[in-house]
């Protein structure tokens, strides 16, 4: 149920073939895959260097050179746009490592990062946006690379925390007997990490990594233009080229930017994608009996050239001798000592109160802070103001996920029963839910401007524009593995229409759809910063909305206001996810669960 | 045969001294998991630690690996104390732990990467190991390519290679099927009579009697709750061993009384009647416990059955076996004494009887001689409103049981009681009422 998990299957002929393994067929010289290997690596290593040079040149050169609607300067901008993203799923990937393994190693720093990781969810990612701009471009004046890295870190709240969370809980449900092996080998910390839990993590991450990058394809192109106050970053990419097209009201650019974004995505699927998941699939434990493998015709050409393994075999081997590498103990694999424990958990748990007070204190400091800063320009009428706001919204996200499941839910169990339309469909629908739909915004503004259309109802089918296809791809995902002799007993007892949906395949497929729509009801949160307040030329449609209010707010840099607009939100989002999609999942795990 | 337990003499590798194991768990009384056990294993010989599932000896196993510490007593390993995970052991599990993103041979290879060998080295060691357990061919394959024998190979290979003084095994073959395990424990012992591996013990976890009498020297019985050796048995028979020979049989019908003898005193905690609510129950199905009662009632067991025979006529292991006839036990339905299971008068009756006589009789017997469901039944009548939540019961039955325990006592008592019509439960609010769905 991955975006783009399955997207284009049928790429190549070429993965027929097992792959038999380069070693075993000696000789050295370079076979034929070994030229298309080389090209593509030669020309990903170019792609890189030059997008990284223009990275660093000097903000002047900015303003000398300025955007271009050519389109002739679009692939350079997708480029320069990709590189971006790489950027910020290497942050992400960096902190991963870092903060989960803290969470799932130490108790304390898991007392503190877990909660935390838990509300950065749900804060907007466009929130953050607002701060870091100001921050990063004081940070590096002269350059460029403020700007950049501003962009880099809305990419990086975008996947880091989703990430880290799955990292964390894969670092906790290592299997025991797995674990037992490596104490009963006397393997260190450092090697059971690299040999054991890191191995385990890896399909859960690479999955993560996906997902978000996925959604982060959104947050790039709403973050490469934008203006704080009287900051404003134009970074070259397609963003950009988009934003300048809508300043000019121009159709065709708007469309060709369409089409770049459409070939990034492929690209970027088939290359980095698709061969990620077919490598991480090896690391999977099985405990049922496997689906169909991933496959990748990139990945399995990379396995079928000599050339490459011969490159890659000592980097592989010098790796794998740093994994395994005898660090000096730090702490001594100490089995659990079940005996020690009474007098040892009184002064833990006294150490940990202590902790935790330390860090409610910080806490409520910070509170107080945020109080002291928004009490100076904002009266208890502006919080009101922005509490109706998010109630606003509110009403949006919930009625375009009902209609989205009126829609996507009789589609998609109509698809996923199919397995001849779920190959054909299944690929769409991921790759429009991996397609940043604020590029699709244009044109439909377009439309609301000719017929003269309500803004405040017709603005509200953009927030779901993007998220609709996660509901659909995760019902067919459903619908598809749903049980043949299920299905049969059904044919059988001669359901038929209504009763068959509530007793047989709405049960079926509901563990799905609470994560399809789980997904599109924080993707509509999200773009409703970019949806609700939308531009065309000179013309500016605005719904009535936190999201609009935000957004507001960012444009006259109106510190405060962004604050409460974001913490109002936050709030909405938590407390939705508590009261209703936590609910629904665990309803889920116990009742419907097909396994 | 270069190596046996002949010689009495031989040099003690493990010494176990005293050992006790407390399950310890917020304000809940210490459950018992081992209480003085003491043993000795010498080299040469391999040794079954038999018993039914929750008598501790995998928690011994496991001591002895170094990978859990007792409360008290002491381990040692050659004339040391055992700290921590020692060199000189390795470990066969029952579910094979192999790595699944490392192949065979890399799975054999990473106990002896992990101790810093050389690449050339341990790959000629594995490959040696690999040779001798019978893997050749194998070496690139993945663990999730290969069938459950083949996979359990690898874990032999993988502990061998490292050249342990004893091979530690927990239930090595009970994942595989029949078959697969028979083949497996007859190369594993060919290995061991011919002296080729590098190893001079073998201390193996088994609930399979048979599988205890056919492959070790020395077999100690568990007794449960709490867990302690009850019997230590010499098994002196020749190998190649036949499980045919009068003499292999008259073994297995002695390990088999040894473990169906009434405990001499009332235990504390357990599944033996007479403990009030502290008793910890299994969930036995009453489809399964009806079948076992007619089976027994039937010809050509007419009421009394000897439990070896049966457990090989219904192709049962004791662990499959003991828990359904303990249940009968405890609903005073069948009694069981010296290897033997004997039907009671209700027993027989509700074998021959239908539905709802069936139902009735295990209705009258659960609330009588199950503690905690007459004490629900008693609860529910009580009240005016005839509910109560199951979250009352399961806090009483963690005053004396670990909240894991609880939650199996309850789900049986729940089952058995939706079976004999004493109560209601409703799964969705978690309450126990009277009103059965009409």
């Amino acid at each position: 149920m991955g975006i783009g998990m399955r997207l284009f299957s049928k790429a190549a002929g070429l993965s027929e073939y097992r792959a038999t393994g380069a070693v075993e067929r000696g000789g050295f010289f370079p076979n034929h895959y070994d030229l298309a290997a080389i090209a593509l690596v030669l020309a990903g290593l170019v792609l890189v260097v030059a997008g990284g040079r223009q990275m660093t040149a000097p903000m002047t050169g900015l303003e000398s050179s300025p955007i271009s609607l050519d389109p002739a300067n679009l692939p350079a901008y997708a480029l320069r746009t990709t590189l971006r993203m790489f950027a910020g799923v290497i942050a992400s990937l960096v902190f991963t490592f870092i903060f989960a393994t803290l969470a799932a190693k130490n108790r304390k720093a898991e007392l503190v990062i877990i909660p935390t990781l838990d509300i950065l969810q749900s804060i907007p990612v466009l929130g953050f946006l607002t701060f870091t701009v100001t921050f990063f471009l004081g940070l590096f004046p002269s350059s460029q690379l403020g700007a950049e890295l501003a962009v880099i870190f809305a990419i990086f709240t975008a996947q880091a925390w989703n990430m880290a969370f799955s990292f964390y809980q894969s670092l906790r449900s290592v299997p025991r007997d797995l674990e037992d092996v490596t104490s009963s080998f006397h393997m260190s910390g450092w090697q059971r990490f690299w040999r054991l839990e890191v191995p385990f993590a890896t399909p859960g991450l690479v999955w993560n990594t996906m997902l978000s990058m996925s959604g982060a394809w959104f947050f790039i192109v709403a973050s490469e233009a934008i203006s704080v106050g009287d900051t404003s970053i134009k970074l070259p990419g397609i963003g950009t080229y988009l934003s300048l097209a809508i300043d000019q009201a121009d159709v065709r650019a708007v469309l060709y930017a369409v089409v770049a974004m459409a070939i990034v995505i492929l690209l970027y699927d088939q290359f980095i994608f698709r061969p990620i998941v077919a490598w991480a699939d090896k690391f999977r434990v099985e405990t049922t009996a496997s689906q169909a493998r991933p496959r990748s015709w990139v990945y399995d050409l990379a396995r079928r050239t000599r050339l490459v393994h011969t490159m890659t075999e000592p980097v592989g081997a010098a790796l794998g001798a740093l994994a395994m590498a005898r660090l000096p103990k730090l702490s001594p694999t100490s089995p659990s000592k079940p005996g020690t424990r009474p007098a040892a958990s009184v002064l833990g748990k006294a150490l940990d109160l202590l902790w935790v007070a330390i860090v409610l204190a910080a806490a409520a400091w910070g509170g107080w802070t945020i109080y002291i800063y928004v009490r100076e320009t904002l009266t208890l009428d502006d919080a009101a103001s922005a509490l109706g706001l998010a109630s606003i919204t509110l009403l949006r996200v919930i009625s375009l996920i009902a209609l989205s499941t009126l829609i996507w839910v009789p589609v998609g169990v109509w698809v996923g029963l199919r397995p001849a339309w779920t190959e054909r469909i299944q690929p769409l629908a991921q790759f429009l839910a991996a397609f940043p739909a604020n590029v699709l915004y244009p044109i439909a503004v377009i439309g609301i401007v000719r017929f003269n259309l309500d803004p405040n109802i017709w603005l509200t089918f953009l927030i779901m524009l993007g998220a609709q296809w996660y509901i659909l791809f995760n019902v067919i995902a459903g619908a598809s593995v749903f049980p043949n002799d299920l299905k049969e007993a059904a044919a059988v007892l001669r359901l038929r229409s209504w009763y068959w949906w509530r007793r047989v395949i709405l049960p079926g497929i509901f563990p799905y759809y609470v994560t399809g729509a789980l997904t599109a009801s924080g993707g509509a949160w999200n773009a409703s910063i970019v949806a609700e307040i939308v531009k065309w030329g000179d013309t500016t449609l605005k719904a009535k909305g936190i999201g609009a209010y935000i957004a507001q707010a960012t444009t006259d840099g109106d510190y405060p206001r962004v604050v409460l607009g974001i913490t109002a939100m936050s709030i909405f989002v938590i407390v939705f996810n508590r009261l209703v999609w936590r609910k629904l999942y665990a309803f889920a795990a116990e009742r419907t669960r097909l396994d | 045969m270069l190596m046996n337990a002949q010689t009495v003499s031989r040099a003690p590798l493990i010494e176990v001294k005293g050992l006790r194991h407390l399950y310890h768990k917020g304000s809940t009384p210490d459950l018992v998991v081992l209480d003085g056990v003491e043993m000795t294993l010498r080299e040469g010989e391999i040794v079954g630690l038999l018993g039914r599932s929750g008598s501790g000896k995998s928690t011994l196993l496991r001591s002895i690996a170094g990978l859990i510490q007792p409360t008290s007593g002491t381990i040692t390993f050659g004339g040391a104390p055992v700290v921590g995970c020692s060199e000189g052991v390795a470990m066969v599990f029952q579910s094979f732990a192999l790595f699944p993103w490392l192949t065979v041979l890399e799975n054999v290879e990473i106990g002896l990467e992990a101790r810093g060998v050389l690449p050339a080295e341990r790959r000629k060691s594995a490959l040696a190991a690999i040779d001798l357990i019978g893997l050749d061919g194998f070496e690139n394959a993945y663990p999730k390519e290969l069938s459950g024998g083949m996979r359990q190979r690898v874990g032999l290979a993988r502990a061998l290679v490292v050249h342990p003084k004893v091979l530690l095994m927990d239930e090595p073959f009970s994942a595989l099927d029949v078959l697969t395990a028979e083949t497996l424990r007859t190369d594993l012992i060919d290995l061991w009579s011919e002296g080729r591996m590098p190893i001079k013990s073998i201390l193996m976890v088994t609930h399979n009697i048979e599988e205890a009498v056919l492959m070790c020297d020395r077999v100690l019985v568990f007794s449960s709750n709490p867990g302690r050796i009850d019997a230590d048995i010499k098994i002196e028979l020749p190998r190649p061993r036949s499980r045919t020979e009068p003499a292999f049989r008259e073994l297995v019908d002695r390990v088999y009384a040894i473990m169906t003898k009434r405990p001499s005193k009332p235990t504390r905690e357990g599944v033996f009647p007479g403990t009030g609510l502290g008793m910890a129950l299994k969930y036995v199905s009453s489809n399964t416990l009806a079948g076992l009662l007619e089976t027994v009632d039937a010809s050509p067991y007419n009421g009394k059955a000897d439990l070896p025979h049966l457990a090989q006529g219904l192709q049962m292991e004791i662990d499959d076996l003991f828990p359904i006839a303990e249940t009968l036990q405890l609903l005073r339905f069948a009694e069981m004494e010296e290897g033997d299971i004997r039907l009671t008068p209700d027993g027989r009756r509700f074998a021959r009887g239908e539905v709802d006589e069936r139902k009735r009789l295990f209705g009258e017997h659960l609330v009588t001689y199950v503690p905690i469901a007459g004490h629900i039944r008693r609860v529910l009548d009580e009240r005016p409103s005839h509910h109560a939540p199951a979250t009352r019961f399961q806090e009483e039955l963690e005053d004396y049981m670990s909240p894991e325990f609880a939650g199996d006592t309850l789900h049986a008592v729940v089952a058995w009681g939706r079976f004999g019509e004493v109560f209601a439960y409703d799964d969705q609010t978690g309450t126990f009422s009277l009103e059965n769905p009409t």
